[in-house]
């Protein structure tokens, strides 16, 4: 097990460092572009296109250029942002928000995704199981900003059940746009979950189960459900990532005080700096949310690791 | 290589149960049966089935729709979808203007029809990159092997690594459209990023398959006979792996479109005056706009997701009638 754990660090390192240097490439290396919007509709007078090179170290070449970035973002120093502050404490005081939403999200995905799942699964070719597959279609089809949109107009404006914005985060407020978030996961988790019942149903190791006298209910609750809740697990980690592009759609829709507020409102005022350290930020949570989630997957499966 | 030396090596310590080897080593769903004499090939079993499924005629119906209203959109309405009527700007639908008109004044019925243009477009260009570029890297690193498989391997993480959406935020934030753009770039420009962010999903796929295709014997014996590496590719280990491929990239159309429409509703995909669902809803959207004129936003949000579910659902019945584990 340890050595299973130390090779997934070792393989996460050239990961890490692959997807900060496109991410910073992608901003800092086109010339001009980093400090466009700094000076508002007008462009930079020199000196500050100077000043600002300087301090982002951009007169040097690339190579150095993200090294020495890569030892401010191991110092936690992301940058400065438009209005001067750091970029760091800015995600700082956001990310409670955020990962209040997120965690409310998952535990829908968890309880609803996984009980549908397993209602097709046991039921399958019944009704029930004709109306989770055809409802999880649906839910996956329609986008996340449609969905959150809906959700305003119908339980927000319409019905008036739930606060129409959430503004200060607290948990009633968060609600709603937790339910929006994870309506595309609900769906993949459900579905996931019923194709890995029907395909562990089939086991010999249930039928063995059935043929030994043991009940139904210890069948499917004991022997096939673990081992079908395996995958479950992985994609709900592999699913952080799609998680945080909702969130950016959900706390802009409800307006949020979150991550994907910042980011998003950081784009509209070409906020360079700003932009790749909450992007390098949402890579680097979602790149060890899945190490967690491998080490995991290890524990729940000795066959992972052993190889 | 490697493989292929290990798999002689095998033979040549147990002539007597070659064949046995051999089916212990290669999986036995991909190989279609066509051994036993009068048995349907996966292929035409696929079809059969396909053809009495509903959902399979419905979406092809749909995606065909669709198709027909992104070229010739003119069959569908006959107003200007660039004219706007500012005196009858958020009137609701009436007989005049079906689906009603727009803050601007604009025919959102006209608009939603011109808007399928640029999803589906953006839509069937990313899909196509991300599968040339996957199958060409999958099929690289899954029949070479060695360490260019292990450079392209780590290349995919990395891609992998950024969530499409956050990716497509990057690129169009350093290259971003704006009102100057021509449609055509427009459009270029947010299928390649999605296109770009999504061939690893497909490489991997088709790596998985060519190295389940590879040590068959057929294969093999192609090998010994002489054929060229790009003969074995092209005869004996695309045609085996291509359906997984197609069914994945059906899915991945509806869902490129998801993220088009997301991104323009973002304001960093398409922007106006470029027409487009994503762009639509995004005008539309805001929650003082929401309560006094919801059919702006309620008939692009239909046909954005009505589009997106017929591919999803196309991919996913043709999925159904492949994969026999599932009947």
């Amino acid at each position: 097990m340890g050595k299973y754990i130390v090779r997934r660090l070792l393989q996460m390192i050239p990961v890490i460092l692959g997807t900060t240097f496109l991410i910073y490439t992608m901003v800092f290396a086109i010339p001009g572009n980093p400090v466009e919007g700094r000076c508002g509709e007008r462009p930079c007078p020199p000196n500050y296109v100077a000043a600002f090179n300087a301090e982002y170290n951009l007169d040097k070449p690339l190579l150095v250029q993200y090294a020495l970035y890569l030892g401010k973002l191991l110092q936690g120093d992301l940058g400065m942002n438009f209005y001067g502050n750091s970029v760091a404490h800015e995600l700082a005081i956001r990310w409670p928000t955020t990962i209040k939403l997120a965690v409310m999200a998952i535990i829908i995905e968890i309880v609803i995704g996984i009980s549908a799942g397993v209602l097709a699964g046991i039921r399958r070719g019944k009704f029930s199981d004709t109306l989770v597959t055809v409802s999880t279609l649906v839910l996956i089809s329609i986008p996340v900003f449609v969905i959150g949109n809906l959700a305003q107009l119908i339980f927000g404006v319409r019905l008036g059940w739930f606060p129409v914005t959430a503004t200060h985060g607290t948990f009633y407020e968060l609600i709603l746009p937790a339910f929006v978030l994870a309506s595309l996961s609900v769906a993949y988790v459900a579905r996931l979950m019923r194709a890995n019942l029907v395909e562990n149903l089939r086991a010999d190791y249930v039928r063995t189960a059935r043929a030994k006298g043991l009940s139904n209910a210890r069948t499917v609750g004991v022997h096939t459900l673990r081992n079908s809740l395996i995958p479950v697990i992985t994609y709900i980690g592999i699913d952080l990532g799609a998680l945080m592009g909702g969130a950016i759609v959900t706390e802009r829709i409800f307006n949020i005080n979150g991550v994907g507020n910042f980011l998003y409102r950081s784009i509209n005022q070409k906020d360079g700096v700003a932009v790749v350290g909450t992007i390098t930020m949402l890579v680097l949570v979602f790149l060890f949310a899945n190490l967690i989630v491998d080490i995991l997957y290890g524990v729940l499966d000795p066959r992972i690791s052993n190889d | 290589m490697t493989e292929l030396r290990r798999q002689r090596t095998d033979l040549s310590n147990e002539p007597v149960v070659p064949l046995q080897t051999d089916a212990a080593s290669g999986p036995e769903e991909v190989l279609p049966d066509t051994t036993t004499p009068g048995a349907r090939s996966l292929g035409s079993d696929a079809w059969r089935e396909l053809r009495g499924r509903p959902m399979f005629w419905i979406s092809l119906a749909l995606i065909l729709l669709f198709l027909v209203m992104a070229i010739f959109p003119e069959l569908f309405t006959s107003k200007d979808p660039a004219y706007a009527d500012l005196s009858k700007a958020r009137e609701k639908p009436s007989a005049d203007a079906w689906f009603g008109r727009d803050t601007q004044g604009y025919d959102v019925y006209a608009r939603t029809i011109y808007g399928a243009r640029a999803s589906i477009s953006v839509g069937i260009l990313a899909t196509i990159l991300s599968m040339v570029l996957g199958v060409v890297i999958g099929i690289v690193s899954g029949y070479r092997g060695g360490w260019m498989d292990s450079v392209l391997g780590r290349i995919g993480e990395i891609f992998l690594a950024i969530p499409l959406l956050l990716g497509g935020i990057l690129f169009l934030y350093t290259f971003p459209n704006g009102p100057e753009t021509p449609f055509m770039i427009g459009v270029t420009k947010v299928a390649f990023v999605i296109g770009i962010f999504a061939w690893p999903t497909i490489s991997r796929l088709m790596r998985s398959s060519v190295l389940q295709v590879k040590p068959n014997d057929y294969v093999q014996a192609a090998r010994a006979l002489g054929a060229s590496p790009m003969r074995i590719i092209g005869s004996h280990i695309v045609p085996n792996s291509l359906a997984s491929v197609i069914v994945v990239s059906t899915i991945n159309l509806g869902v490129f479109i998801a993220v088009e429409a997301t991104l323009s509703f973002l304001g960093v995909g398409l922007v106006p005056p470029v027409i487009s669902w994503g762009t639509q809803i995004s005008e539309a959207s805001g929650i003082g706009l929401i309560r006094v004129a919801p059919h702006i936003l309620l008939f692009p949000s239909f046909f954005l997701s009505l589009t997106v579910l017929s591919f999803i659902m196309l991919g996913d019945v043709v999925r159904d009638a492949l994969d026999p584990r599932l009947r």
